[in-house]
């Protein structure tokens, strides 16, 4: 089955942005050279050409750029107003909408995520959170952790490249509305959209300090989540990666949050209305590449309509287009990262050899880039590692159930509990659903949606911790 | 000719009956001045985790009743105290070494530290909860919910109100507790168990063990099955049990200072640790 509809390029314009052929850390207000000179480069994973070089911060960088963060902490920031510190959010937000197409089209390029989603979701997403947040900064005292409530001090912060603008306004933004100042560290192979977040702050005069930026991989992270002089860690990553940062930070004073990985089912009941539970699924797995922690990775699908549904998805996933991530109308662009794409296809083949069917959606693959077909396995048993792990793409694992109640047992075996949908036309029956999944975030009728208003994070193995919401503010609060 | 004494044999409390300790092992416990108070179980890493399995097995039952019934079982527990009070004001007496009446005090203070635990039950839901005003036609509200199993190491040095401050909250939200009792103080826990397994708390909601922290509280913070764990009275064995806690993400609750004020307002502090915050979206429309 070929595609439905022909469609000739409608390729978005890169001339908005202007890269600079290397960049530095942004420490206290302004790019330096990290000490030892170390660089490494940022790639177009869509077409695997060097977008820049990025300064790798070493621990001599982080130490400078705590530091600065504290400076500006006790000379500054946790001296200014509420309403001065909001105000210069308001400030970051609106510089951030102003500057929206360019932040879009440098997301894309650095991260290979559709110029739809980047433009459409992910850099409005990242203006609401500042918006929302700014609000908060002077109303402090009326988010019920008491009457009074203090900033923690330097918050270190370390976010993954799989939305990473909207990740770093997740911690930045709840983090300087409460009174904290920030090092944060971009993932490696997505840092430029933080570095021109870097310039946005010197757009906005946020006092030097209050806002610094080291780029880098693990080693940099580590040395910025274990510097002594940091009052608080707030990672975004893998489960693996969380566990060493909760083992790093026992014992010390560190208030710690971990937003972690995830194996959710999207459940759909046989009274559910198949093309949109279709729509959820393919919202739910293959947006961004499946390169969600809260994917709906596992279609739990009631055996009266299995086959119906699956008859449904396959032909909506014929119909997605990938390729060109600049293109407007591109549905799936490109994995992430060569490591990536290697983890995705080893995965796979552990789902064939354990005896699952795959079968991947009839698109042809640009010759350069990193690119994966959306693929669904079925006949697959709980027990399949495919069923189990993270894998992090565009596959999506099917199993099957008869009552509700098993639907419920399969969902809940996970070590897992970050999201889980649900489709029924039954109210009663998503009530009972959402009440007995054990998943932070519960979609019913609907997948992957986000908002700044509601909080977001795990249950069990998926971290703790909340962002988004009232509840946001907790992380970063001494309460 | 005076009668003589029947003593109590102190035993643990696990999944609603009092076990001995499946290894046969007891210890002597002492009163302040050193003198022998009795024989208490030495609780082993077999009866951590038989205390887990109880508390597992009774999680679906009491995070599944409703918040009335279970503010109502622990108001009842309050009752059945203080109609106790005598008993344990001596036991506090003698552990913590203190004179009747200000034992008496602590008691009555861990009487009232559960009735106003009871009230909480159906409000923490409304103060910790939230409708939630998305950008977009959905309904979107956050609700409380209890983390699941979860351990305790109570207070050193506050036998009963300490013990009651760290028990009360975690399960009053409907979570199911292993206890590990005050090391040296552990009478007054014992004697609780034996309100609780007569005040309507359902088998294996709060399961008691004494013994050696340093023995039995590493298996509960790497226990596989346990999802939080408080280390009020850890000590100095805090940071260990928090780092072996990483393996599956416990929820941690960091160990109290020494001179902790057991008396004074806990808030809601105690509770929302122990608490998940679940967010539900429907999509409204026509």
């Amino acid at each position: 089955m070929g595609t439905v509809f022909e469609y000739a390029p409608a390729p978005e314009s890169r001339a908005v942005v202007t890269l600079r052929p290397s960049y530095g850390l942004f420490i206290d207000g302004a790019f330096v050279e990290p000490a030892d000179g170390s660089a490494f480069a940022t790639v177009n994973p869509a077409t695997e050409e060097v977008l820049a070089e990025v300064g790798e911060a070493g621990a001599a960088d982080v130490d400078r750029a705590v530091k600065a963060a504290r400076r500006a902490y006790t000379r500054t920031w946790s001296r200014m107003s509420g309403r001065e510190r909001g105000k210069y959010l308001f400030r970051i937000a609106r510089i951030i909408q102003e500057r929206a197409r360019e932040l879009a089209v440098l997301e894309t390029l650095d991260n290979g995520k559709p110029i739809r989603e980047s433009r459409d979701v992910d850099v409005p997403l990242v203006a609401a959170h500042f918006f929302y947040y700014a609000g908060w900064a002077d109303k402090l005292d009326h988010a019920g952790f008491g009457p009074d409530p203090r900033p923690l001090g330097v918050a270190a912060q370390v976010i993954p490249w799989n939305f990473p603008l909207l990740m770093l306004s997740w911690k930045i933004a709840p983090a300087l509305a409460a009174g904290n100042t920030v090092v944060l560290k971009p993932a490696e192979t997505t840092p430029l959209t933080a570095l021109l977040f870097a310039e946005i702050c010197q757009q906005a005069d946020l006092p030097p300090g209050v806002v610094n930026i080291v780029t880098g991989a693990g080693r940099t992270g580590q040395s910025l989540v274990e510097h002594p002089d940091v009052d608080k860690v707030a990672f975004t990553g893998s489960t693996e990666v969380g566990r060493l940062i909760a083992r790093a930070v026992a014992g010390s004073r560190k208030k710690v949050t971990l937003e972690l990985g995830g194996k959710a089912a999207n459940i759909v009941f046989d009274d559910a209305p198949v093309d949109q539970a279709v729509e959820g699924i393919v919202r739910g797995v293959f947006f961004n590449q499946g390169h969600v922690c809260c994917a709906g990775t596992r279609l739990l699908v009631q055996e009266s309509v299995a086959d119906e549904v699956l008859r449904s998805l396959k032909r909506r996933l014929g119909t997605l287009r990938l390729g060109d991530p600049m293109d407007k109308n591109t549905d799936i662009g490109a994995i992430n990262s060569a490591v990536q794409l290697e983890r995705i296809e080893a995965m796979s083949m552990v789902g064939e050899a354990e005896g699952a069917q795959r079968w991947s959606a009839p698109c042809a693959l640009p010759d350069r880039g990193y690119w994966f077909p959306p693929t669904v396995f079925t006949g697959v048993s709980q027990v399949h590692r495919i069923a189990r792990e993270e894998i992090f793409g565009p596959v999506l694992s099917v199993l099957t159930f008869r009552t509700p109640k098993e639907a419920l047992a399969k969902a809940n075996n996970t070590p897992y509990g970050l999201s889980a949908g649900v489709w029924t036309d039954k109210g009663s029956r998503i009530l009972y659903m959402a009440q007995h999944l054990r998943a932070g975030v519960v979609w019913a009728n609907t997948f992957n949606h986000f908002d700044p208003t509601s909080p977001f994070g795990g249950y069990k193995e998926s971290g703790y911790g909340r962002e988004g919401g009232r509840h946001g503010l907790e992380a970063y609060l001494d309460v | 000719m005076s009668r003589l004494d029947v003593r109590k044999t102190y035993k643990l409390y696990v999944g609603g009956a009092f076990p001995r300790s499946e290894s046969g092992r007891s210890y002597q416990v002492t009163d302040a001045k050193g003198r022998f108070l009795a024989n208490a179980a030495l609780a082993s890493r077999k009866d951590a985790r038989d205390a887990v399995v109880a508390a597992r097995k009774a999680f679906p039952g009491w995070s599944g009743a409703t918040a009335y019934n279970r503010g109502q079982v622990l108001y009842r527990v309050a009752e059945v105290m203080e109609g106790r009070r005598d008993q344990f004001a001596a036991e506090v007496a003698a552990a913590e070494g203190r004179t009747v009446a200000r034992a008496r005090s602590a008691v009555e203070a861990a009487i009232d530290r559960l009735v106003w635990y009871a009230g909480w039950s159906d409000k923490v839901a409304q103060v910790a909860g939230s409708a939630n005003p998305v950008a977009g036609p959905f309904f979107n509200f956050s609700v409380p919910e209890p983390t699941g199993v979860v351990a305790v190491v109570a207070p050193q040095r506050s036998a009963l109100l300490g013990l009651v401050s760290v028990v009360a909250p975690a399960v009053v939200t409907g979570n199911t507790a292993v206890v590990l009792a005050s090391q040296t103080m552990p009478l007054p826990a014992v004697t609780f168990g034996e309100v609780l397994a007569t005040s309507d708390v359902p088998g294996g909601v709060v399961n008691i063990l004494t013994g050696q922290v340093a023995e039995v509280a590493p298996w509960l913070a790497s226990h596989m099955d346990v999802n939080g764990i408080d280390l009020t009275g850890a000590g100095l064995d805090a940071a260990d049990l928090e780092a072996a806690a990483a393996e599956n993400l416990k929820r941690v609750r960091r160990p109290a200072g020494p001179d902790t004020d057991w008396a004074a307002d806990p808030g809601t502090g105690p509770m929302l640790a122990f608490l998940e915050t679940k967010t539900v979206w429907h999509p409204v429309g026509l």
